[in-house]
């Protein structure tokens, strides 16, 4: 599914990133521990988190992360969300607590 | 492609908010080049983690690369205050990262042991008080 699909499924609001809306969703990963992430994130990951600071969009960049879901209406610093524009990674929100927001994903990804 | 490459970057002590640059300047580079996207990510990776580990811990640095038609090399130089037990900080969980840098996610302790997973050599130099050089391979094929 695509990123926007999972957007629209979740009820999540788009924060940044509007360029990679149409990036595709195969896998997820959840963690906060940017290296952890970096090591284990597949590609094309949905990747949950509260982590919404600028490294973390890097990381994303970097691992070719499909998107940034922010769970538990965890906050997008403005330098990210400049960063997450630049690079289109799209970053959604949703009040959903992190560990429904996986069992969630996972149901939707397969 | 006949000749290598040479990229050089400058990374700056304690900027968390522009490291991922050079990490993402080698990316682009690759993918200009037409090299397979796992091999890139597997660079990207790799070089972050460096770059991440001489903005904490060793006053910024210089990351160099050479991109050869069948693999590429990057040094990592740092004049940080050197690694103390290589073996301890090769290990996955293991970090002196202080506490207002896990706050922003790192100090996982999973910055070496990511290097060493993702290329296909690794070599650290390094000296107490004079600096570290991370020097990392991945080859094309």
């Amino acid at each position: 599914m695509t990123v926007n699909e999972l957007k629209e499924a979740l009820g999540a609001k788009l924060l940044a990133g509007e360029g990679g809306l149409d990036n595709i969703v195969e896998c997820g990963y959840c963690g906060d521990l940017l290296s952890w992430v970096m090591g284990r994130a597949g590609e094309n990951s949905a990747w949950v988190t509260v982590m919404g600071n600028v490294n973390a969009v890097a990381v994303a960049v970097l691992a070719d992360i499909s998107c940034i879901v922010l769970a538990e209406n965890s906050v997008l610093d403005d330098d990210a969300k400049i960063k997450a524009d630049e690079h289109d990674i799209p970053v959604i929100q949703t009040d959903i607590p992190q560990f429904e927001l996986c069992v969630d994903i996972d149901k939707l990804i397969k | 492609m006949s000749e290598a490459v040479r990229l050089s970057y400058d990374v700056s002590a304690d900027d968390f908010t522009h490291a991922g640059e050079a990490s993402g300047a080698i990316k682009r580079t690759l993918k200009k080049l037409g090299i397979d996207m796992e091999i890139v990510r597997r660079v990207s990776i790799a070089v972050y983690e460096g770059e991440i580990n001489m903005v904490i811990h060793a006053n910024g640095g210089v990351i160099e690369a050479a991109i050869s038609p069948t693999c590429i090399e990057i040094w990592l130089k740092d004049k940080g205050p050197g690694i103390k037990d290589i073996e301890l900080a090769m290990q996955e969980g293991y970090s002196t990262a202080r506490d207002h840098i896990r706050a922003l996610g790192f100090g996982a302790g999973m910055g070496l042991p990511n290097i060493k997973k993702y290329t296909d050599e690794m070599k650290i130099d390094t000296e107490i008080g004079v600096g570290t050089t991370v020097y990392m391979k991945v080859n094309f094929t």
